[in-house]
């Protein structure tokens, strides 16, 4: 590998030891050697990315340096819309669906220098936990290839993991960049809500949805974080002020700093190996001068019944755009209402449908009160729940999933299984708040651990601080045997 | 039995912002289809909505102008229904916290003022338009249906009155004077052919004297004052007689067919539709601040109703001051030039809605072309009064005026127009006709007015029409009682 993170690439580039071109060919092979296993890309867009590449380099040798990103392979989950590149949100209803335009968060990637080679896998519309809801065939863990790499984001992750690129997007509305991350070991980053603009994701729950970076390193991250994040005026929902600097924290350790230990984020549920590794780590930043606190937010056991009313409420309206009347597949029908009936019944996976349903019904008159207006009462408590969990402490940590990878198919027949794979992360998703998963072991199966990192919005600085503090105590390895084993 | 009509007005108004309510997207008419589209406007995925607070200073400025109080926070909900010209198959709208709530508006029937509750004014996006190939252009065994998205994302204003209008043509009367405020205030072109403005009707009827409200019927597609009126009309007897006659009124949606001048059912609602509302999480909340409403406040133009009390104050009786209202910003600014200018307000008012009116209509001009000031016409009316020319002679120098040829007095010159006001030479023109008509002068001494008539007539002949009658008149008396 020529380069181990973004980080050490972008050095190489300046110094003249490797070339985008170099970067990008090497990630393709990768991808080739490994995509047959992996299922990660739904697209790979070898012509443009070489076009990007060759440009990249052409711009450095001119003198013109874009940024950290400048030159690095970068994998977008399929559900960010990329001009004149397929864009399915792993969903038949979208199949040959060619965006007119790029999201914003593309728009900045370009403008920084990053060479797109590809559109990775997802749950339809980023509805799942291990990318087994794709309408395209599922993305399997490079580090067990029998096992699922957590969703929806699992390509983007199980990209990352293999290094067929150094750096991929994803979107998580309730776990799906930091779940999957934990599972495949890799750091996977939900920023604060607004601050990466939406514009150009498709939407699953616009309340909840963030776009974030997963990496190999924590700085790589924060770099990642730095060229996409900022105030967009196309998306009313964009943050307008002042953004920290996610890499000022990164070398500052973490003597002084109060952690908190969230209560509920263990004990029924949670495999002895992944609560070892928790407290293991908890540990060694207590040796580093950290205060630790066991911190209750009561209130996260019912985050995950409020994210099941907020989340496919929000997406049953955000998804009856897809009527086949305009773009995508479209069922003929002998009148409009029954070819979008159609089209939309043939269009939609399982999955899909159900939470479309689910939200149907929570909207309706005379339900709403007693579900979606109960479930937004449920969030605003959550938020104060929050709230005062910091006045206490600095940061919440906690596992960032209560298990690693399961076996494929483990779940697909219990959706309530499925469901609680996400209950770490979902209450950071309804409070907005920034959360990062970092891996920080393997358990006796050698399958990857993640510890997942809270602080209070636009806390990103402080956040990055205490996750490059784990990165350094867990000196974890990426090195998947499943790519070994290709290779 | 005797029914009284209860008659409610939602308008739809759609404002000429220079942008759609949430894209850049140009506003206008017509135009090749599909031109005036984004990614926003046309539902694409990932695409999001930004609020255009033009469009919400306007709702504020109808709101303002309806006394209306503007909300100091206001969200957007989406409404949800499938519908192929909805192109995110739900419209943003507003539900319970609208821009505006509780105005009013004052219309005039028969002489008296009658105060229309307004219930809400909220803000929402217009959708696209469909059109229905054979069939007549009815949906039903249409072969084809084609889509046209330059509309959708429209910024659309929603007006609702409270059930306060009593009969049809209340209910005309308060759709003109709604219209008449919004185009005073210039925030929508209000051209009800285009269907920038729209109307649909609430009507029940109820036993006179009865609190309770009966089942409503909507009415819709009334594009004219006139179809307004003569459906909601038709819509009081429907119901009248079919109650009367054992029926039940349902509720439900009717179309007004204008040609054989009836209403037919569209749907019969259910209970209430339901559109699943909620707060659309991809927009903001808006602030109204106080001070930015103040601001909107203190831009307000002189409202219709106002101004009409205004005239009437300056002595005009109640038709023409309604009919000077309504002629358009320029000529009224001519009228008040006028009668700063020293014009008694009724004659500038006349000689506003009739010569000069029937003057533009006849040359087919514009007034704002028009080089006519004020106090050229207040010139033109004291040019009457002091004889200087008669009030026939004076629709000719106004033809000069209009056309361009100078002011008044140049053109009567130039034109021939003006009337001998010189004392001493009509004097002499007098004593002349009198003593070349020793006849008529004796009888006219003996009391035969007719007389009188004769010469005159001989004065104004000698002097080639020029002289003034009025003051032949008054020197013939004169020599006569002296």
């Amino acid at each position: 590998m020529i380069a181990t993170s973004l980080a050490e690439a972008a050095r190489l580039l300046r110094s003249g030891e490797t070339s985008a071109v170099d970067l990008l060919s090497e990630a393709l092979a990768t991808a080739s050697r490994t995509e047959a296993q992996l299922h990660a890309f739904l697209t790979i867009d070898t012509d443009g990315a070489m076009v990007a590449a060759g440009q990249a380099d052409a711009d450095l040798a001119d003198g013109i340096d874009r940024g950290p990103l400048h030159g690095i392979p970068v994998a977008l989950k399929d559900n960010m819309c990329t001009r004149g590149v397929e864009t399915t949100a792993g969903s038949q209803i979208l199949a040959g669906y060619i965006p007119p335009y790029d999201a914003t968060v593309v728009t900045r990637l370009r403008s920084g220098g990053a060479v797109v080679m590809g559109k990775t896998n997802l749950d339809e519309f980023a509805m799942g936990s291990s990318t087994e809801n794709s309408a395209y065939g599922p993305t399997y863990n490079p580090w067990d290839l029998s096992r699922v790499p957590g969703g929806s984001s699992g390509g983007s992750a199980a990209a990352v993991a293999a290094g067929s690129s150094l750096l991929a997007f994803g979107s998580d509305t309730g776990g799906s960049i930091r779940q999957p991350s934990s599972l495949c070991g890799v750091v996977g980053m939900k920023p604060t809500y607004g601050t990466v603009s939406r514009y150009g994701l498709i939407a699953f729950a616009s309340s909840l949805d963030q776009i974030g970076p997963i990496s190999r390193t924590v700085e790589d991250s924060a770099l990642a974080l730095e060229t996409t994040w900022g105030h967009d005026p196309l998306d009313s929902t964009s943050y307008p002020g002042d953004y920290p600097d996610p890499k000022a924290g990164l070398e500052r350790g973490v003597e002084g700093l109060r952690i908190g230990v969230v209560t509920e984020l263990s004990g029924e549920g949670f495999e002895p190996s992944v609560e070892a590794a928790t407290t293991d780590m908890v540990a060694r930043l207590e040796k580093e001068g950290v205060e630790v606190r066991e911190v209750s937010l009561p209130t996260f056991e019912i985050a995950l019944s409020a994210y099941y009313l907020i989340a496919p409420a929000e997406a049953s309206s955000n998804l009856a755009r897809f009527d086949g009347i305009r773009y995508g597949l479209r069922v003929d029908g002998a009148t409009t209402e029954e070819l979008m009936a159609r089209t939309r019944a043939e269009g939609f996976g399982p999955e899909v449908t159900r939470r479309i349903l689910l939200g149907t019904y929570s909207l309706s008159a005379g339900y709403y009160d007693a579900f979606y207006g109960q479930a937004q009462r449920v969030r605003a408590a959550i938020q104060e729940d929050f709230a005062r969990a910091y006045e206490q402490v600095d940061v919440l940590v906690s596992p960032t999933s209560p298990t690693v990878a399961f076996e494929a198919g483990a779940r697909t027949a219990d959706p309530l299984a499925m469901y609680l794979s996400d209950i770490c992360n979902i209450p950071a998703n309804l409070a907005g708040h920034p959360a990062i998963s970092v891996p920080i072991a393997v358990d006796d199966a050698g399958l990857p651990i993640g510890f997942q990192v809270m602080a209070p919005p636009l806390g990103e600085e402080l956040m990055y601080q205490v996750a490059a503090e784990v990165e350094r105590q867990a000196a974890f390895a990426l090195s998947p045997p499943a790519v070994g084993a290709v290779q | 039995m005797s029914w009284e009509p209860v008659i409610g007005i939602e308008v739809h108004v759609e404002l000429m912002t220079e942008s759609k309510m949430f894209c850049g997207c140009a506003v206008g008419f017509g135009g090749e289809p599909n031109t005036r589209v984004c990614p926003t406007c046309l539902g694409l995925p990932g695409a999001l909505p930004v609020t255009n607070l033009a469009a919400i200073e306007s709702i504020m400025t109808i709101g303002l102008a309806l006394g209306c109080r503007v909300s100091e926070r206001s969200v957007f909900h989406r409404k949800n229904y499938f519908y192929a010209d909805l192109p995110k198959n739900y419209q943003i709208s507003q539900f319970d916290v609208p821009v505006c709530l509780d105005g009013h508006l004052d219309i005039d029937v028969d002489g008296e003022t009658r105060r229309i509750g307004i219930e809400r004014a909220h803000m929402e996006e217009d959708t696209g338009k469909s059109t229905h190939l054979g069939a007549g252009g009815r949906i039903q065994a249409a072969e084809g249906t084609l889509l046209d998205f330059n509309r959708s994302g429209v910024p659309l204003v929603e007006i609702v009155s409270r059930p306060d209008l009593r009969s049809a043509v209340e209910a005309r009367v308060y759709a003109q004077e709604l219209r008449a405020v919004i185009a005073e205030l210039g925030v929508s072109d209000v051209r009800l052919e285009e269907g920038s403005i729209r109307f649909d009707a609430n009507v029940s009827i109820r036993p006179s004297g009865e609190e309770a409200y009966g089942t409503k019927v909507e009415i819709k597609n009334m594009n004219s004052f006139r179809s307004l009126e003569r459906a909601v009309d038709h819509e009081i007897r429907r119901q009248s007689e079919l109650v009367d006659s054992g029926g039940l009124v349902v509720q439900e949606t009717r179309h007004w067919d204008e040609e054989a001048g009836v209403t037919h059912s569209m749907r019969v609602k259910e209970g209430s539709s339901d559109y699943r509302y909620f707060t659309e999480p991809d927009l903001v909340p808006m602030a109204m601040s106080p001070e930015w409403v103040a601001q909107i406040g203190e831009r307000l133009p002189e409202l219709p109703a106002d101004r009409r009390a205004r005239y009437l104050s300056q002595g005009l009786d109640p038709g023409t001051a309604g009919a000077l209202s309504n002629l358009g910003g320029t000529l009224r600014a001519i009228y008040d030039d006028a009668v700063l200018s020293g014009a008694p307000a009724k004659a500038a008012a006349n000689w506003l809605t009739g010569e000069v009116v029937g003057w533009l209509r006849k040359t087919e001009s514009v007034s704002e072309d028009l080089p006519l000031h004020g106090s050229a016409l207040a010139e033109l009316i004291a040019m009457v009064e002091d004889g200087s020319t008669s009030s026939s002679a004076a629709k000719d120098v106004l033809d000069g005026v209009l056309s361009g040829e100078g002011p008044p007095r140049e053109v009567a010159e130039r034109r021939d127009l003006l009337q001998m006001t010189d004392t001493e030479a009509l004097e002499a023109a007098v004593d002349q006709v009198l003593a070349s008509h020793p006849k008529a002068r004796d009888e006219l001494l003996a009391g035969e007015e007719k007389a009188l008539g004769f010469l005159v007539g001989q004065v104004m002949k000698a002097t080639q029409g020029k002289a003034d009658p009025r003051a032949v008149n008054r020197i013939l008396r004169g020599r006569l009682s002296g």
